[in-house]
């Protein structure tokens, strides 16, 4: 059986394989999110973070000429950045979407600005990253490619995994945890309220930062805004996902399948508007806000200052 | 100097009762007047200085920043340079005012309107349809329904997070965002298929040209000056919000239900009621935003034009420290930022990307007043109640089991002092409500 001239079980290989690979960025954008918010503090900046983390990746990538450099060099940039909303939103308790805000504009403006200055002449490309194969598993026929796939991509999947473990069962993710659902309470017991959210805020962002590298990773250059929005379906994966790693990772599939869906019928030249099918996982997110299919709880103390 | 002005043991400060009242109450006018001003002006300063900076560490050439052909000079004739410079600028402030009163009338509600670059999109494309598509009506008429058409466009769009706000307690912010998305989609959608222009040669994603009788007409054609008629309507929009805040009941239950849900609800207003008007209102007035823009300039919809209105609108808002007439010279500052980068770049080759680093810090040292506050050693206390919202406390009471809107016990609204006594005597049916 084929469908647009590809057999079918090859086209659903690729589909699969194509998912993997978008829904790396929105993976490690929602974890990012997830750190930041259980820890009581909202992000609306992972688009910001991630364009940060993808500029910074670039450069380091380019003038180092090792991308893993360039990633740590955008896992740092990027915690940088995040570090400005921890300063606004956790010690001047400045309104926390305000704060984001603010570092969604600076972190446009600032890499756009770099690239004008620095780039926009001559823009080097990197050289390729080798592709991380799955050993046995690449090998099986036609479905192999599912495991063959950059090393972030693998990297995204142990985050989650990681995650999970330490956000319900260490001492790292049940104060996490206890500073986002009831500060107070945290404070009384001797957790220190501010510590917790700031390491939160920073290693979140330096994760969202790792997930705008990828892009760079993906497609060895940069151009300004190129992350079109992939923070902001982070953010709704996160939601989609209830505030949990595994299901954050779940929701980042379903989207990335949404992405994949698009890719694929644009190539196969199938006449049906694939922005209706880009539209899905923003349309999905608001059904789950409205309370239609489950109903989304955020941590109790997101978006409020602790007032000490 | 500044903090001078504000020190409290100053004469001239309302307190002294060897003033005369009207002297006391003109002091104490002024020196509001001045303490409301000051952060933001400072903020401004603040953030032009480091954008100097940053372009003199980037270019290593002073020149380039304050030389007679360097940025601050290019971005000065941009701006001001000339009449057509000026007639430019106004134009360019034109969506930033309209988008800039959006985000700042949901605010009153306590509202936190991220959608206002979604909505001035279904806006724009409602009114470059209307524009196109009806035959031969005359003159005044196809121009007023492609304008209501625009509004239209921007009230549903904006009403959608209002209601699912009021009726479910999905919070406005998310939704807004995830709105702003659809309508990219939506907008990409209809102006490459149903609504593409198919005029020979065209391969862009655009509508076609409206009819002429749909265009705004032009003041002063024919002059540099010449600006189009969504220039006057945008002050006239300025005027109707503050008349619409200050002397209107629905204005009073708005800003009532921004400062405080719970008082609202005891005085007998619907919460839910109110949230859903705002947001609408908020959605028409950023429809207005791109309705004007495709009548008045573009005379078309074309893809790509709005994006960064949201977050600009934003910065706007809470520069004006939401007050119409403030977020009118907020929004003419980012309009003359805007049309001002054209000619630095033009002179200096300095990238137009240096304006957003300004813009944001603009907004970073409005809304962290405590920098500058600090920097400049003020002794004024700091303003909380223009930045601090509802928002982040209504996200948290959706968590206590889902009641709708309005619980939320720390909820302070946007609106500042002065608001919260300005409406208070202008309303006769209150005593029968209570």
């Amino acid at each position: 059986m084929t469908l647009c001239g590809v057999p079918i079980e090859l086209l659903i290989a690729t589909l699969l394989a194509t998912t993997l690979r978008v829904a790396t960025p929105l993976t490690l954008g929602a974890i990012g999110g997830l750190f930041c918010e259980r820890s009581g503090v909202v992000n609306i900046a992972i688009e910001g973070l991630m364009i940060t983390g993808a500029f910074a990746g670039y450069v380091g990538g380019i003038w180092s000429g090792n991308i893993w450099i360039g990633l740590l060099v955008a896992f740092v940039s990027a915690g940088l950045m995040s570090a400005l909303h921890a300063l606004l939103s956790i010690s001047f308790k400045v309104d926390q979407i305000i704060s984001g805000t603010v570092v969604n504009i600076l972190a446009f403006g600032i890499t756009g600005f770099l690239y004008d200055q620095y780039f926009s002449q001559h823009a080097p490309t990197g050289g390729g990253v080798p592709i991380l194969g799955i050993p046995f598993l690449e090998d099986i026929p036609v479905f192999g490619r599912l495991f063959q796939q950059q090393p972030v991509v693998w990297i995204a999947l142990i985050l989650v995994a990681v995650t999970h473990f330490m956000l319900f069962y260490t001492r790292w993710g049940l104060r996490t945890r206890a500073v986002g659902e009831h500060p107070r309470a945290a404070d009384t017991v001797g957790v220190n309220v501010y510590l917790v959210r700031y390491i939160n805020v920073i290693v979140g962002g330096a994760i969202a930062g790792l997930g705008g590298a990828y892009l760079i990773v993906e497609v060895s250059t940069f151009s300004p805004g190129m992350t079109i929005g992939r923070g902001f379906i982070a953010l709704a994966a996160l939601i989609f996902g209830k505030w949990t790693p595994l299901g954050a990772w779940g929701a980042a599939l379903l989207f990335g399948f949404t992405q994949a869906l698009q890719i694929n019928i644009q190539q196969c030249g199938v006449d049906f508007p694939a922005q209706i099918i880009g539209m899905l996982p923003y349309v999905v997110t608001i059904v789950v806000l409205a309370g239609a299919v489950g109903r989304a709880i955020p941590p109790a103390a997101i978006g409020v200052p602790y007032e000490k | 100097m500044s903090a001078a002005i504000t020190e409290p043991t100053l004469p001239g400060a309302s307190g002294p009762p060897t003033q005369s009242k009207p002297a006391a109450f003109a002091g104490g006018f002024l020196r509001a007047i001045g303490n409301a001003l000051l952060v933001p002006l400072l903020a401004v300063f603040t953030a032009f200085v480091i954008g100097g900076l940053v372009i003199w560490v980037t270019t290593g050439d002073l020149l380039k920043v304050v030389g007679p052909q360097g940025a601050f000079v290019g971005l000065w004739q941009g701006a001001l340079g000339s009449p057509q410079n000026i007639a430019d600028t106004l134009i360019t402030s034109t969506p930033y005012i309209f988008a800039g009163l959006a985000v700042a009338l949901a605010f009153k509600c306590g509202l936190f309107n991220i959608g206002a670059e979604g909505q001035l999109a279904v806006g724009a494309v409602c009114a470059a349809f209307v524009g196109y598509v009806l035959p031969d009506v005359p003159f005044p008429f196809h121009l007023l329904l492609a304008l209501a058409a625009g509004l239209f466009g921007g009230l549903v769009w904006g009403a959608i997070p209002g209601i699912l706000k009021a009726y479910t307690g999905a919070h406005e912010v998310i939704i807004t965002i995830m709105l702003n998305y659809i309508a990219l989609s939506l907008v990409q959608y209809l102006l490459g298929g149903p609504l593409k222009d198919h005029s020979p040669g065209n391969v862009s994603a655009r509508t076609p040209l409206i009819a002429p009788g749909a265009e705004l007409p032009t003041l002063f054609a024919g002059t540099p000056w010449e600006i189009h008629y969504g220039v006057p309507l945008a002050l006239l929009a300025a005027v109707l919000v503050w008349f619409f805040f200050a002397r209107t009941t629905w204005g009073f239950e708005i800003k009532t239900v921004g400062a405080n849900p719970n008082a609202a609800r005891y005085a007998g207003m619907s919460v839910a009621k109110n949230t859903v008007l705002a947001m609408a209102l908020s959605g028409l007035l950023a429809g207005a935003a791109g309705a004007v823009e495709v009548l008045g300039v573009t005379h078309r919809h074309e893809l790509g034009f709005g994006s960064g209105y949201g977050f600009d609108s934003i910065a706007i808002a809470l520069l004006g420290r939401t007050n119409p007439f403030g977020v009118v010279v907020a929004a003419l500052l980012f309009g003359g930022l805007k049309s001002g980068a054209t000619q630095m770049q033009f002179n200096t080759q300095i990238s137009g990307s240096i304006i957003s680093v300004v813009q944001g810090l603009v907004l970073l040292f409005v809304a962290a007043d405590v920098i500058i506050r600090w920097v400049y050693r003020l002794r004024v206390k700091s303003d909380r109640t223009t930045l601090t919202l509802g928002a982040a406390a209504l996200l948290a009471e959706e968590s206590a089991g889902g009641e709708p809107v309005g619980e939320a016990p720390g909820a302070a609204g946007l609106g500042s002092d002065d608001d919260a006594k300005g409406g208070s005597n202008s309303d006769p049916d209150r005593g029968t409500r209570l």
